[in-house]
């Protein structure tokens, strides 16, 4: 049986971990490639690898971060954050990724799904949407959640994977880093409505946070990141607990 | 030497990755002589099945014909497995190896999504090379496809999907797996570690 998957993510600057609150205030969570590794010993099924400096600059030190991390790593290991041409994609898939995400460059120009599907497969592809809720809808925002789009966040879900987008990593800017539960309304309702996974992102706390986004949330991955750093529940435990929640796990991890 | 076949379809660095931790000697190769020339070969597969067209192109399938006819074991991954079947659905124009009987169709459209991707469990069908030493009852496998080979006289392990298909496969010196050993934890590096181990 196909079962939901427990993602880690590492935001990172620098080669280090940084976690914030609704994409600021950060804090130093440790190295990129240890902490990857320690998540993989304890069970996790996929790591994602999001950098958030994305500036040109960093373009070597980012790429070296993903390099050291794919050599530990035997699990699929998506990256993203500041892909904007298909030559970004192609650096990051030879430095190790399996999959790449990208945001604010799809959202500028939808044709570079298209072509990054048609070069890499869309196994590779994932596209990553950061959403503000309000008021019953969900509003697609770019540029690390500081700039509106105006675009509707179930039409250009839509539109990304009929471009060819193999996934969706979907964060809710709301409830990131708030610990407060996963948006279950809005990934539900981008869940049902495409025929490619959805990874929900945002507000992981606790066990139940999961349970309710796979059950409630219709989510085919759950995506979490400062409760696995801090150790405070191990991909392992949390799995257990879904388990017994009745939700399909991989399992021995 | 193992030959790891490029044909230009993605990415290949997971692959050499699993075999470098396993600590074998690979070689990534578009080049037939290096390919007729290796200890065995592997054809990783990620994208599209017509990308295999690509293979003629280089001139490696007259070269993987002969090797596979000499004895050298080969392992298929994913459109790599999908490729030792007559064809697949996905690019009707391209024919594949044609070793194994059929042809590799897209799982139906009905409440699943497609691609099928993510952790699913494998039923080990019996004595198997490749899943020697891998002990759990249903061990679980890393897949990503929206195309699959049904089960067949050569079937090793089947997956289920909506559709019960074909998730590994193994006749003489040719093996072929639906899923990524590379990104399937212990399981899959036990995989590659008894293809690496096989006599050749």
């Amino acid at each position: 049986m196909l079962t939901r998957r427990i993602i880690a993510c590492l935001d990172v600057d620098g080669g280090r971990v940084v976690k914030g609150t609704r994409f600021v205030d950060l804090r130093d969570a440790g190295d990129c490639a240890e902490l990857a590794a320690r998540h993989q010993a304890d069970g996790i099924d996929e790591i994602v690898l999001l950098d958030i400096s994305a500036t040109r600059a960093n373009r070597g030190t980012l790429l070296e971060s993903v390099r050291r991390t794919a050599r530990e790593l035997f699990i699929p290991f998506m990256v993203g954050g500041g892909i904007r041409r298909w030559e970004d994609a192609a650096a990051a898939l030879d430095a190790g990724a399996d999959k790449i995400s990208i945001n604010s460059a799809a959202v500028q120009r939808p044709e570079l799904l298209t072509e990054l599907a048609s070069r890499f497969g869309s196994q590779a592809v994932v596209v990553a949407i950061d959403a503000m809720s309000g008021n019953g809808t969900a509003e697609v925002a770019i540029a690390g959640g500081t700039t509106r789009t105006g675009k509707d966040v179930l039409t250009w879900a839509l539109e990304a994977e009929s471009r060819g987008a193999g996934e969706i990593l979907l964060t809710s800017m709301a409830q990131d880093g708030t610990r407060d539960g996963f948006d279950c309304e809005l990934t539900k309702r981008v869940s049902t409505a495409v025929s490619i996974p959805v990874i929900a992102s945002g507000g992981a706390g606790k066990a139940e946070d999961f349970v309710a986004v796979f059950n409630e949330g219709a989510a085919d991955a759950a995506l979490a990141a400062s409760i696995f750093h801090s150790g405070e529940i191990t991909p392992r435990a949390l799995k257990q607990h879904l388990r017994a929640a009745g939700t399909a796990m991989r399992w021995p991890c | 030497m193992i030959a790891i076949l490029d044909y230009r379809a993605g990415n290949l660095a997971s692959v050499k990755n699993a075999f470098d931790a396993l600590g074998a000697q690979t070689v990534v190769t578009s080049d037939p002589i290096v390919a007729r020339a290796a200890k065995k070969i592997v054809l990783p597969g990620v994208g599209h099945f017509a990308a295999t067209a690509t293979l003629e192109d280089l001139g490696l399938t007259e070269g993987i014909r002969d090797a596979i006819r000499g004895g050298v074991p080969f392992l298929g991954i994913c459109v790599g497995m999908q490729w030792l079947f007559e064809g697949s659905d996905e690019a009707p124009g391209v024919a594949g190896l044609g070793a194994l009987a059929g042809s590799c169709r897209r799982f139906p459209q009905n409440a699943l999504k497609c691609p099928h991707v993510g952790w699913n469990s494998l039923e080990v069908r019996e004595a198997s090379r490749l899943f020697r030493g891998v002990t759990e009852p249903s061990p679980f496998a890393y897949f990503t496809h929206s195309f699959y080979a049904d089960a067949t006289p050569a079937t090793t392990a089947t997956t289920e999907y909506g559709v019960r298909f074909s998730a590994a496969v193994e006749t003489d010196n040719i093996f072929g797996v639906q899923f990524h050993p590379e990104k399937s934890g212990s399981v899959g590096l036990q995989v590659l570690r008894n293809f690496v181990e096989l006599p050749c």
